[in-house]
């Protein structure tokens, strides 16, 4: 299970949303060990593409740094998808390269509401986890839909 | 003449949960080629059949992307650090697409 801050998550629907139509992408690194996102990372995409994102070699480098300076560790490593579902695709579990992580995709393919999912992804096989979002304000800017049922923020899913 | 390896999570398994190896060699390549007598299969992780860097690798000397150091061939010192990272990457574009695009 992913629990996040809805800080954390409007900041990171918010930086999907600037980026549209390019995919979006960054980190949320936490303290080593605590599973907990707290200090969010936009990072550029190098590849400005549509469908396609790529961290830049030398902004992951500085980050991946300060993360390890800060006994810090990337809790969250999510991008966007603009035009399709919020779910890995074959690249995306390709590529995937960090086991401990949790992999957040958002779509933005609708305007008005954002998909927000967690997945793990550990040697090729994708995992899909609830999300629990902590200290959610009364009056959301924006309305997301967690995982697949839109009416709820705390969701259940099988084998979790 | 020693040089420090940091090595990322998912190639801990090569290194026996090492985060940080030392090896030797004059070039990234022939570091590697040390490494890979002591971490057997870690040298394949990085390398490709064809003998150049796997595209989504990426791996550092100090605070230099090897890429324009040279690749394998970058220049090694006493003292240096070498960072491993696989790259972050992903996307909606379709597996075949992106394998062509960006020669992996």
């Amino acid at each position: 299970m992913l629990t996040i801050d809805s800080a954390i998550v409007e900041a990171i629907v918010a930086h999907a949303r600037r980026d549209h139509p390019d995919e979006a992408c960054g980190v949320v690194a936490g303290p080593a060990g605590s599973d907990l996102p707290t200090r969010h990372i936009p990072m550029v995409n190098a590849a400005r593409s549509m469908t396609f994102y790529e961290f830049d070699s030398m902004e992951h480098l500085r980050v991946w740094r300060e993360m390890d300076d800060r006994d810090e560790e990337p809790v969250v490593i999510y991008h966007s998808h603009t035009a399709t579902e919020a779910y890995p695709s074959r690249t995306d579990i390709s590529f995937a390269g960090e086991p401990g992580a949790h992999y957040v995709l958002v779509s933005t393919r609708d305007d008005e509401r954002a998909e927000f999912r967690s997945f793990r992804i550990v040697d090729g096989v994708v995992t899909e986890e609830p999300v629990t979002v902590v200290g959610a304000t009364v009056d959301p800017v924006q309305s997301y839909m967690f995982g697949q049922s839109p009416a709820t923020v705390d969701y259940e899913c099988s084998g979790s | 003449m020693a040089i420090e390896v940091r090595v990322p999570t998912i190639l801990r398994s090569y290194t026996g949960g090492a985060k940080v190896v030392e090896g030797a060699g004059d070039t990234l390549g022939g570091l590697l080629t040390d490494l890979d007598a002591k971490y057997s299969g870690l040298r394949g992780r990085l390398v490709t059949p064809e003998g150049g860097l796997h595209r989504f690798v990426n791996i550092y000397v100090n605070d230099e992307d090897v890429r324009f150091l040279g690749s394998l061939d970058a220049k090694l010192s006493d003292g240096d650090a070498v960072t491993i990272l696989p790259a972050v990457a992903g996307g909606a574009l379709g597996f075949a697409a992106a394998a062509a695009l960006f020669g992996r």
